[in-house]
This record gives structure tokens, sequence and C-alpha cells, in this order.
């Protein structure tokens, strides 16, 4: 047996390149990031150029951070191997208490928002309870709470509309405001970029020299820049967009309270023992809990977790549109889903990214919006959707059981460079469907 | 019988069959020929390619992804996928059993080929047929039972049944007897040379060498890809260390580590243990068991399938099977209290099941990350795991456990099972146990990692920590235990030093609770 440690040449090496967003970097499902380069390319030569105006992406980010937001929630609970149907509707019962609160009850804001996570955890508690500890499919006990949930906002709501006002607007309508001299661009919101640039510049070389401690190998140098660079330019680009809409307008603040989600979550299912023991329960259960790993637990939080980021999101609607409604909420926890699909993820749990959901939501949200601005009915643009669900799903799962790479998956494993054709490491040990296989169990034990 | 075997009609041959993966070369030039009524063994390490060729011959893999001729009954013929090899004759019974359990034995014998008219099943003429088959293969149930219902050994037949249905010429078997006890893998075998009588020609893929040294007529052997070599069992007077130079391409010494071991004092103790089945109140499974465990000491636990070797250890494991009666464990003098898993791993135990894929491992997760599963904790800060840790820790378990693979970032799914099983090992030796309880460690994995495992038991008896080995293998219990017990329908019936167990006295013990010869 070789040893593992394939020392790269310095030399300038084209066929590297495949690595640009594959390999070495923490992102993973890049396949799908392709998807969606392509398809607002697509829209914007096919709007004339509308697609990337600013006040158009910021109206994207407005109008899609709380399906955003839910698909974080989803993809711990599809990852886990559970399915979450009443997200639409947790996010209408919050909104309308929350509304009440501060209209009848003369709530501030801040305490409306901390009124709104409480009721989310307590529904998360309730589902979370008949989910993990009484045992009854999420699906049933999240298809009752879709019907309680929804029946809860318009008993409470006397099914009308309840508005609400004031500084709560700004989860939902909120932009990072005006400081400093004028340049003509929002200030904060290049700044927010600038320090985007900076934290990616130091991602990669903290990975780089992460990776150099564990013995791996890197990227050669020039890939690294090349990343940075073009990741950066984006990052500037979407920055200047975002800092010359409309005066008055910027960087919304649901977009940043997305942003913070997304990382904070990418960061919890991937480097702590929770996100590891979500993982671990959703490929097998069995296995987990005879490593100590308590699935009920488990279980709990990601529907409690589910329930605590519908209430957010139902509060950034309700703030959005000034006011909560009976029909809040309606069709979001399909969108949600889908998101986290296309976005990679296994129905039969354990296979699925933060990341991958967010860009399968953008992809989602873009081609939404493309259409809406090119005029298409809402009617066409439900079958629209639906169709791409279904093909984006069903190329990836044909090219899997042909034997093929999944492109989802040839895209985001980093590590598929190491077992490449040329590579002679590879033995024989690894022949797909070799091996002799082994189940035999007491019948009662499964 | 003796002069028939070179004359005998050939009625499958495999010509130059080379079949390739993204990267690999699963079959490289592979030939095999079976004569007519002959029981042909394929002998080879794990992942030398004999699923593969199986795959190939009944069409899993179909016609033009692999290179070479399949010439059958005297025709080149081209599968396109298992109802064709099956139309001809050609049924594979594959290891993983493909019954629905919730169907009765009939309605899995014809299911996909149900007798009757226009989409409407005849049952009357299933029942009847079903009676017959069932008679053929020596099975008296009721046909109606459910699946669920019957054990491992008689599903097996139910599978034959369901081949024979299927008028079946070339029957192959993959590790059938696998799951099997003695009596009922008897049982099968006799079977299989009855099938041949009548004409029925097999070929059977199994680890256990006495089993085809027993049955077989002929044995082809494939190492890496390739076959090696095709013996004559009575001709070329084939025994179990032939085989094994032929699969190895060396030969295995000793297949048992030499050791002298340096036991210490009894740490571990089990006290009138006693569990009852998950689902039936009045069963009990584990009845007043109590054993002990001494410092660098292997302890083997002898029993058959079934017998309650499993049982005794999840639920001392945790409590992860059945419901606790009564017990107490004992560890260091003091009692301990194992009510859930991580209990159990706190105080030092491991427990490596014998299905490592429906229980061992999470196939969806890389090497790196199965290996400290068990054990988080130790490379976290707070809740967050160092990953750079976790690569270091797996790379040099990679390394001392000589796990083969290209990097630990590999998924598990990707390994042969010797080296999963050597994954399942290195999590659990992560965990720092004082006691390691393995069951059936070396079950479906080949005669090479064996010996690895072998070793790797000994030197973790030798770190002073304590082993309790279950094992179905005699010879490996009596190869690497210093102490045996023997375990029948729940109790525990013997206890031996090695040095005065036999095969014959622990089968005895293992079928028999009457004689309690205690050392």
């Amino acid at each position: 047996m070789s040893a593992p440690v394939t020392e790269k040449k310095g030399g300038f090496d084209i066929r590297e390149l495949k690595n640009l967003f594959g390999g070495g970097g923490s992102l993973k499902q890049f396949g799908i990031l392709g998807a969606l380069v392509v398809i607002i390319i697509f829209f914007q030569i096919w709007t004339g150029g509308k697609t990337l105006q600013p006040g158009n992406i910021i109206n994207i980010v407005q109008q899609y951070s709380y399906i955003l937001i839910l698909a974080i929630g989803m993809v711990m609970v599809i990852i886990a191997g559970h399915i979450d149907l009443s997200v639409g509707s947790v996010a209408a019962f919050t909104g309308i208490i929350v509304a009440l609160a501060m209209q009848d009850w003369n709530f501030p804001w801040w305490a409306g928002i901390l009124l709104g996570l409480v009721v989310g955890a307590l529904i998360g508690t309730w589902q979370g309870f008949w989910v993990a500890y009484i045992g009854v499919p999420a699906f049933i006990v999240t298809l009752a709470g879709m019907l309680i949930w929804r029946g809860g906002n318009q008993f409470i709501g006397d099914s009308a509309t309840v508005p609400v006002d004031g500084p709560f607007q700004t989860i939902g309508k909120g932009y990072l405001p005006e400081v400093g001299p004028n340049f003509g661009v929002n200030n904060l919101t290049m700044l927010l970029g600038a320090l985007v640039v900076l934290v990616l510049i130091g991602l990669e070389v903290r990975g780089r020299r992460t990776r150099k401690v564990m013995g791996a190998t890197s990227d050669p140098v020039w890939l690294s820049v090349l990343r940075v660079v073009i990741l950066g330019g984006v990052v500037l680009v979407a920055a200047y967009l975002f800092a010359t809409g409309r005066v008055g307008t910027s960087f919304p603040v649901s977009g940043i309270i997305l942003a913070a989600l997304v990382i904070g979550y990418s960061f919890l299912t991937n480097n702590t023992i929770i996100g590891r023991h979500i993982y671990a329960v959703g490929g097998n259960k069995h296995a987990a809990e005879l490593s100590g790993v308590n699935s009920k637990r488990v279980n709990f939080f990601v529907m409690m977790n589910m329930s605590v980021l519908a209430a957010l999101a139902g509060m950034i609607f309700v703030a959005r549109s000034q006011a909560s409604g009976p029909f809040d909420g309606v069709g979001w926890e399909l969108d949600a889903i889908a998101a986290v699909f296309i976005g990679g993820a296994a129905v039969s749990g354990g296979i699925g990214t933060v990341a991958g959901s967010i860009i399968g939501g953008l992809v989602m949200a873009v081609l939404s919006n493309g259409l809406a601005l090119k005029g298409i009915q809402s009617d066409l643009v439900q079958i629209i959707k639906g169709l791409v669900l279904l093909i984006a799903v069903g190329v990836d799962v044909y090219n899997k059981t042909q034997g093929r790479p999944s492109i989802i998956g040839l895209m985001t494993n980093r590590n598929k460079s190491g077992s490449a054709p040329t590579d002679d490491t590879t033995s024989n040990e690894v022949t797909p469907g070799g091996g002799t296989p082994n189940t035999s169990v007491p019948a009662d034990l499964k | 019988m003796d002069q028939g075997l070179n004359t005998a009609p050939t009625i499958l041959e495999m010509q130059s069959i080379t079949k390739e993966f993204p990267g690999v070369k699963a079959l490289d030039n592979v030939s095999l020929t079976v004569k007519a009524s002959e029981i042909h063994a394929i002998c080879g390490e794990n992942g030398a390619g004999k699923s593969t060729l199986m795959k190939v011959l009944s069409g899993v893999y179909p016609f033009g992804t692999y290179d070479g001729d399949i010439v059958y009954e005297g025709n080149v013929v081209r599968f396109r996928d298992i109802k064709q090899s099956e139309a001809a004759g050609i049924v594979i019974i594959h290891q993983e059993l493909a019954l629905i359990p919730e169907l009765s034995i009939t309605e899995n014998i014809f299911l996909g080929n149900e007798p009757g008219r226009g989409g409407v099943i005849d049952w009357v003429e299933a029942q009847k047929e079903a009676t017959q088959l069932l008679a053929r293969v020596g099975l008296d149930d009721d046909p109606d039972t459910q699946i669920k219902n019957i054990g491992v050994g008689k599903q097996q037949l139910v599978e034959i049944a369901k081949a024979l249905n299927k008028n079946v010429k070339l029957l192959i078997l993959d590790e059938p007897t696998a799951a099997l006890n003695e009596n009922d893998s008897q049982h099968l075998l006799d079977l299989i040379l009855g099938l041949k009588s009548k004409g029925v020609s097999s070929i059977m893929i199994s680890h256990k060498l006495n089993e085809i040294e027993q049955i077989a007529d002929e044995i082809t052997i494939i190492r890496d890809g390739k076959s090696i070599e095709t013996l004559n069992v009575k001709a070329d007077g084939v025994d179990e260390d032939r085989i094994i130079r032929g699969m190895v391409g060396r030969t295995l010494g000793n297949r048992f580590p030499e050791h002298t071991a340096e036991i210490g004092e009894v740490f571990f103790e089990v006290r009138d243990w006693s569990v009852q089945h998950p689902l039936t109140a009045e069963r009990l499974v584990v009845k007043n068991s109590s054993f002990t465990v001494r410092r660098g000491e292997v302890v083997g636990f002898a029993g058959l399938m079934g017998a309650g070797r499993t049982e005794l250890a999840m639920s001392i494991f945790g409590r992860s099977y059945g419901k606790f009666l009564g017990g107490k464990v004992f560890k260091d003098g003091k009692e301990i209290k194992l009510r859930t898993v991580s209990e159990a791993i706190d105080h030092g135990i491991a427990y490596v099941s014998e299905d490592r894929k429906a229980l061992g491992l999470n196939l969806l997760d890389t090497i790196k990350r199965s290996i400290v599963s068990a054990k988080l904790r130790k490379i976290s800060r707070g809740d967050v795991v160092n990953e750079i840790q976790e690569a270091q820790i797996s790379e040099q378990y990679r390394k001392s456990l000589r796990i083969k693979t290209p990097t630990v970032e590999e998924g598990v799914n990707k390994l042969s099972g010797g080296n999963q099983q050597k994954v399942v090992l290195a999590k659990w030796m992560f965990t720092d146990p004082d006691l390691l309880i393995l069951d059936e460690p070396t079950r479906g994995i080949d005669v090479g990692a064996k010996a690895e495992i072998y070793g790797i038991i000994r030197d973790l008896a030798a770190q002073g920590k304590g082993i309790i080995m279950i094992s179905s293998e005699l010879p490996e219990l009596l190869g690497v235990s210093d102490r045996i017990y023997t375990i029948f329908e729940g109790k525990i019936t013997n206890e031996l030093p090695v040095s005065q167990a036999d095969p014959e006295t622990l089968m005895r013990s293992m079928t028999s609770s009457s004689q309690k010869v205690v050392a």
C-alpha cells in the first residue's frame, strides 16, 4: 500500500481546474451552484438585463429569505430522516400571535420577536415530543400540525388580517443604513462585501494550512488564488449591486439574518457533536444508537429547531407584508422541501448540506423571479417549478442507478480526485459491488 | 462418478470475462467452466471479484458492460437482465435473502411468477405446487406461514424452492450458510448434493472452506480479479490449506497468532444476568448467566445461532436488546450500572456488532468520521469537533490496522468487508475500552483479513484489555481464546480453559444443557 499523500508537482496542470470548486474548499454542493449560475445568466439575457438589476436582486433576497430560512431547518430534519409539513402553518400561527401581541397588548418590537421565538419553541416541543418520544412518524405529526396551527391562526385572528407597524417591520423590510460620506453607494454594504472577501481569503489560507497539518494534499497555489479571485469577484460585484439600488435601499436586513443563520448552521451541522449525530441517526439509526448516540434527543432537536426557524420565517414575512393574515405561509413547506432536495439531500436521510439547500432554494427563487419578470403567469410558473424539481432530482437519481457518479455527488465530493481512474493506489479492495456483505441478526433485533 | 468427471458435458463456460468499473478492473480475463451436474465452488478473498463474476453471469451487469463471452448450454448468451437469465434456468440466491417477511411462503415462492390467468392468481394451484416444492427441499412447514415467522435456515430453503419453481438448471449460491447454524448448514449442503443428483448444477461461493471441501467437485480460485486455477477436489486431493494457498497466493503458516497470555486478575464480572425477549414476555433469552473476564484475557463465547450470545452481549451493552430482568455487573470490584449505551462507553465497554452494515457503521459516512464517531467528546472542545485531530487519529488507525484505502476521507461503503471491520474495530479502540466485546468479528471476511483481525485481538489483550469474543467458528475460538464459555438456550452451560477444550466437547455443551462440567 503506498502512502495516501501523493505529492503534487508544482507545475501548472490544467486538469487541476476540475478541483476549482470541487476540491479543498469548505463549500459543497457546487454542482447545483453551476446550475444556479447558468439559470442566472439565462434569465439575465432573456429578461434583457432585468434579473441582475439592483432593485430586482434586493427583491429576490427579501422575497425568498424566509423560504431559505425554512430550508436550513428542513435540511436538518430531512438528514435525520424525517419531514416537516407544518412549517407554513407554524409560521402563520406565530405571525398572528406576534402581530396581536404588538397591536393589542402593546408589546415592544423586541418582545414581540422574543415571544415569536418562544411560541416556535413551544410548538417544536410539542411536535418533537410526538416524533421523538412517542414514535409517531414526523409525516403524521406535522400533517396534524399543519391543520392544527393553520386552524389556530384563523381561530385566534378570527380569519382576519392583523397589521403590524413600527420598528418590527425592519426584520422584513429594513436595509443596512447609510453611514459615512456619500460615495453614491451604500457604504455598509460595500464594507460587508469587503469583509466577506477577507474572510474568504482567510478561510482559504486556513484550509491550506489545516490540510498541510493533516498531511493531506492541497490544491496548487494558483488554483487557490483563482478560486479566491472568482469568489471574491462575485461577492464584490454582488455587494456593488446591492449598494447601488434605489436611494434608501441596500442589502436587506432579512438577508443578513439569513446569512448569519447559514454560517451558524453550516458550522453546527459540520463541526459540532450534535451535527455529527444528526447525520449518524439519519444514516443508520441502529448503528448510531449502538455508538452511544441518543437518537431521541437528536430527533427532538431537529423538530424543535425547525419550528423555531419556522417561527422566525413567519415573523420576517409578517414584517415584510406589514400584516399577518389567515393564509400566510400556505405552501411554504413544499418550497422548502423542494429546495432541500434540489440541493442534493436524500429522501432516505443521512445526506444533505445547509449550503446545498440554500443554493437549491436560490435556484427556485431565481427561476420564479425570472419567469415573473417575463410576465409568465403563476399557473405556468408552478408547472415549470414542478418540472425543474422532478428533473433535477431525477437526473441525479438516474445517474446514481446507472453506476455513474451522481452529478451532484461528483461536484460535491471533494475527495473524488483521490479515486480517479489513473490512481494506482486504488486497490482491488474498493471494487464496486464486490465483497460479501453479511446480514444476520436475530430478526427481532432489527 | 469418478470416471464421469472428465467426460461430463459442459453447461457453462465463461470465457475471458473482463469487467471494469471507473478506476478499478474488477475482473481481468476470468474464465470459468462448469460441467453439468457438478457443484463448482468459487473461492477468493473478499473483493477478489467473485460476486462481480456472478453478477455478470446472472445479467445484473447486462451484456455490453463487460468483455468476453458466456457460453451456456452450447450457445453464446447475452443476458440483458435477471429475468432473461432466470428464463434460461440460471438462478442466483443472494446472501441477503430476497424474501418479503410479511408474505407467506407460497406468496414468496411465486412472487413475480404467479400461476393464473389474466392477472388473477390461481391460489389453489399455487398452494398445491408450493407443497410439492417444499417437500422437495425438505421443509414441512405450512405454506401459509409468514416468512418472518420462520428461521433463517428455513428461509434459505424457501429461496431454493423458489428457484426450483423456475426450473433451475444452474443454481448460484452466494455464501448460503453464512447465517446458518451447523444443523441448518448441513441440511442445506445435503439438499445441494441432492439437487446435483437430479441434474441441477450449482455454483457456490463460500468462505467456509470445510463445506467446500465436503461437497464441491471442482474449485475455481479467483484472486485480485483474475482466475488463478481450477482444482478438482478428488483428483487433486484438495484440502483447506491448499485452497487457502491459492486464495492468498502464499502459505499462511499459522492462521492464529502465537501468543503467551499474561493474564491478570478478574476485573469484569456479570452475575445472574437475565433478559426477556423484547416482544414475548414469557420467553427468557438469557437465563441467570454469570461470567468473569480477566485483564489481558480473551474469553470466547461459543454457542449456536439463537443461543443467546448476541442477546447477552447487547443487553449488557447499555440494554440494547430485550427487556432487562435482573443481574449485576461489577467492574474492578464495584457494581456499575449500564442503563444506556453511553453509560457503557463511559465505563470503558465497547461492543463490536456481528452485523457491521446494519449495526456497526453508517455506510454513508467517511472512514475518518466513522472512526471517531463513538467518542466524539474525546476530540471536541465544548461541542465543536476538532477536524485536524480527527484526520490525524484516523490516519494513525489506517496505518496501524492497515486499512486498505487511498485516504481516510473515502466513504466506508467503498471498503471491502475486512477493511470495514477494521474501521469498526478502530472506532471502538478509539473509545479506550477496558473490555471489548467482539461479536463474530471475522464473519464474512476473507482469510487474510481474518488473520490480521486475530492479531489485533491478541495485541489488545497484550495491552491488558479484556476481550470477549463471540464466534460460531470453533477453530477460531480455540485458536484465539484463553478460556471459553458455552451457551445453550440462554444459559451458560460450560466453562473451559482453552487447553482443555476441543471441538467435540464444546459442541456437546453447545447443544445440550445436561452436563455441567466446571473446570
